[in-house]
């Protein structure tokens, strides 16, 4: 498979560990930003190939965990009424809700089905005009540009029965919350490929000036994330503090333009509440005035009550960087990923669940990360 | 040996074109259907309909016995349908523990509306599995419900096998400095019945793995291999298979990722959809464990036997701790959890 494996190469690996284990010289806290890094370094054991003092942080930057809970609520209310066709991306489904999950309104006779792409959501919207078909269009800048596509399509096609449920957030406020924190402690970050493929980064430039932090645009297997580890290493070691491009082979600095336009045509700005963390301004993506009949909130006027989280679960925390998972006293106990008490568990890509699903059973990892 | 049969639907298309409530009434309709399409293609006793099989094992032979229902959807699939695997699934499982499938019942839960020639495709399907096997459909059910209760056809099948030799296969057998060895590549059937379930549009030709064990299985046995443990890797996939055996054997597992044969066109999509392979559902793969000693023996009867891809791809590390072990393509250790449910899709 080009461009994976080589990417997944033992010796190429090897190398790599070795020059950071040269170049760390203090000790240093990087957080990488994206749920799908945080999935790799836990499954391939990338923790175990650094050296001691260098300390990773999981970031927020898996959509799943950070979609509010009162938005999953509002998903669960317009999911079972018995004219809509609720549309999802898969990892949704076992999100809990105050009351339940998608599979559960499914279970009871919703019709709530997986789909792979928003345009597959508005093909079913055609299908069906006798039905409403919402499409929970949930994720960072990554899917912003199809979910935008499907709507930019409804309105031009005339697709009067389609509509979103948008829970769209954005990396460079996340990362400028983290950053503006009094009790921050990460130093360094490596930013999500994927979003900066659609983004460029440009937008991450005015960050690392004004917060004195390297940020290192990096990819997904073991080789981009030890990469992106030494490049982001050699500039705190050195005292710089730039935006570096580890994943040139997928990102440029201007991003893809005509990504961004279509984002730019449908959404615009809008401040976003983020589960675990809290409202941060201008941190989301809502539909413009002129395509707001394709908002689902309004057209089926769902209510939002806000709903307090588990006292227990610390997964707020977590996603700032601030704790890892096995320091939360009911990791793997009373939360696991049958009864998850937050969202940090129930992605496939939450840390909680990464470290559950690839290390729950030995024991001397998390000691080693303890120790860090 | 059953009878050779049409190749067109007995049910004469002008009658009946489609299934109805009544093939499942206990009337004439249903007896036309049993007879004219059961048993002309599985070849059963016509003359003397009675309300169960009697069956004459070898004397003092043990014997297995297993059960399993199939719901697959779509019921026609890339390399099968759910004829096939109904007929194989059980006689997997019966293989699986040592045992050559002698008798296998068939019941059918057939959705009213279901095209008369796809239940006939589903029945030759079954009929040319039976003939590949060797196993007699003793005897069988049909029920009919409702239009839009069912998914078309559901049949469940249960087997009886023979066990004709002294082996103790079963995974308390399994012993430390075991090897493990799977049969072939990992993941087609998993891969190819969602890709055609979901509509994707793949670029790859990719077909179940659906196949009969039990001629593998016999060439290991024929072979003078020392089974300890048999595995066939359905749902849940190689991880399952493997945690539950380390549950049963009380030995820690260790298996190296490089290791694992898992063919390319699986591999990317997987990739594309954030799917593990390790994890996914195959038809036709089995994991075996057996001596070191044995395991050059063992891997050469596998491919004489017919075995895509006979590998050694891990060992029975270490008696008295249950867990399995993965050997990363990058070299780290870390367990190889069971899922907790299905793997779906990721978002990005």
């Amino acid at each position: 498979m080009k461009y994976v494996e080589e990417f997944r190469n033992e010796r190429a690996v090897r190398v790599l560990a070795a020059e950071l284990a040269r170049a760390v010289r203090h000790s240093w806290t990087i957080m990488e930003i994206c749920g799908g890094q945080t999935h790799a370094i836990v499954r391939f054991g990338i923790d175990e190939l650094i050296p001691p003092l260098l300390t990773l942080v999981h970031g927020p930057g898996c959509p799943v965990c950070v979609t509010p809970i009162e938005l999953i609520d509002k998903a669960l209310e317009i999911a079972a009424r018995p004219n809509v066709t609720f549309c999802s991306f898969g990892d949704m489904l076992r999100v809990p809700g105050s009351h339940g999950d998608l599979f559960s309104v499914k279970a009871r006779g919703g019709d709530v089905r997986i789909v792979y792409s928003p345009l597959d959501a508005l093909a079913l919207a055609r299908a069906m005009p006798e039905r409403e078909v919402v499409f929970f269009a949930v994720g960072f800048e990554t899917t912003a540009p199809a979910n935008a596509m499907a709507v930019y399509q409804a309105k031009r096609t005339n697709v009067r029965n389609f509509s979103l449920l948008v829970s769209h957030v954005l990396v460079p406020p996340a990362i400028e919350t983290i950053l503006s924190s009094t009790t921050n402690r990460v130093q360094g970050f490596l930013a999500a490929g994927h979003v900066c493929t659609v983004m460029g980064y440009y937008e991450y430039e005015p960050l690392a000036a004004k917060y004195n932090v390297p940020i290192v645009v990096t990819g997904f297997e073991p080789v981009d994330i030890l990469e992106g580890l030494l490049m982001c290493v050699r500039q705190l070691e050195e005292g710089r503090c730039e935006v570096e491009n580890q994943y040139s082979r997928l990102v440029v600095r201007e991003g893809n333009r005509r990504a961004q336009e279509i984002i730019n045509e449908v959404f615009t700005v809008v401040p976003r509440k983020w589960r675990g963390i809290g409202e941060i301004p201008a941190s989301g993506l809502g539909l413009r005035e002129n395509y707001q009949e394709f908002d689902a909130e309004l057209r089926f006027n769902v209510q939002a009550t806000t709903v307090a989280e588990s006292p227990e679960c610390i997964s707020g925390l977590i996603l700032q960087g601030l704790k890892k998972p096995h320091e939360c006293p009911v990791f793997g106990t009373r939360c696991t990923p049958e009864h998850p008490l937050g969202a940090t568990m129930v992605s496939s890509e939450g840390a909680c669940a990464a470290y559950y699903r690839y290390r729950r059973q030995s024991g001397q990892h998390a000691s080693r990360g303890e120790q860090r | 040996m059953i009878e050779p049969f049409s190749l067109a639907c007995p049910i004469p298309i002008t009658n009946y074109s489609h299934v109805t409530l009544a093939h499942g009434g206990g009337g004439r309709l249903m007896h036309d259907l049993i007879r004219k399409m059961f048993l002309s293609a599985f070849g059963g006793d016509n003359t003397s309909p009675h309300d169960g099989a009697v069956l004459d094992p070898p004397t003092g032979a043990r014997l297995a016995f297993t059960t399993d229902s199939y719901v697959v959807s779509p019921i026609f699939f890339p390399g099968g349908n759910i004829g096939e695997l109904a007929i194989y699934g059980t006689v997997n499982d019966l293989a699986m523990c040592g045992a050559r499938a002698s008798w296998l019942s068939v019941g059918f839960i057939l959705e009213e509306g279901l095209p008369m020639e796809r239940l006939w495709q589903v029945v030759r399907s079954i009929a040319f599995a039976t003939q590949r096997c060797g196993v007699v459909v003793a005897t069988g059910d049909t029920k009919v419900v409702d239009r839009g209760k069912g998914d078309g056809v559901y049949i469940n099948t249960s087997g009886i096998g023979v066990i004709d030799h002294d082996l103790d296969i079963r995974p308390e057998c399994v012993r430390e400095g075991d090897v493990i060895l799977v049969n072939g590549d990992l993941g087609r059937h998993g891969i190819a019945v969602m890709a055609k379930r979901e509509g994707l549009e793949l670029d790859v030709e990719l077909e179940s793995d659906c196949a009969p064990l039990w001629e593998q299985v016999k060439s290991l046995i024929d072979a003078g291999v020392e089974v300890h443990c048999l595995r066939d890797l359905t749902r849940g996939g190689l991880s399952s298979a493997l945690n539950e055996i380390a549950e049963g054997s009380h030995c820690r597992l260790f298996v190296d990722e490089t290791k694992v044969p898992v063919s390319t066109a699986v591999k990317s999509v997987c990739e594309l959809l954030g799917l593990d392979p390790l994890y996914v559902a195959c038809e036709g793969r089995f994991v075996a464990f057996l001596p070191e000693r044995h395991a050059d023996t063992a891997i050469e009867a596998l491919r004489q036997a017919g075995a895509p891809s006979p590998s050694v791809i891990g060992i029975a590390e270490k008696a008295g701790e249950t867990e399995v072990i993965l050997k990363s393509c990058i070299g780290t250790r870390r367990p190889l959890d069971m899922l907790s449910g299905e793997q779906l899709p990721r978002i990005c």
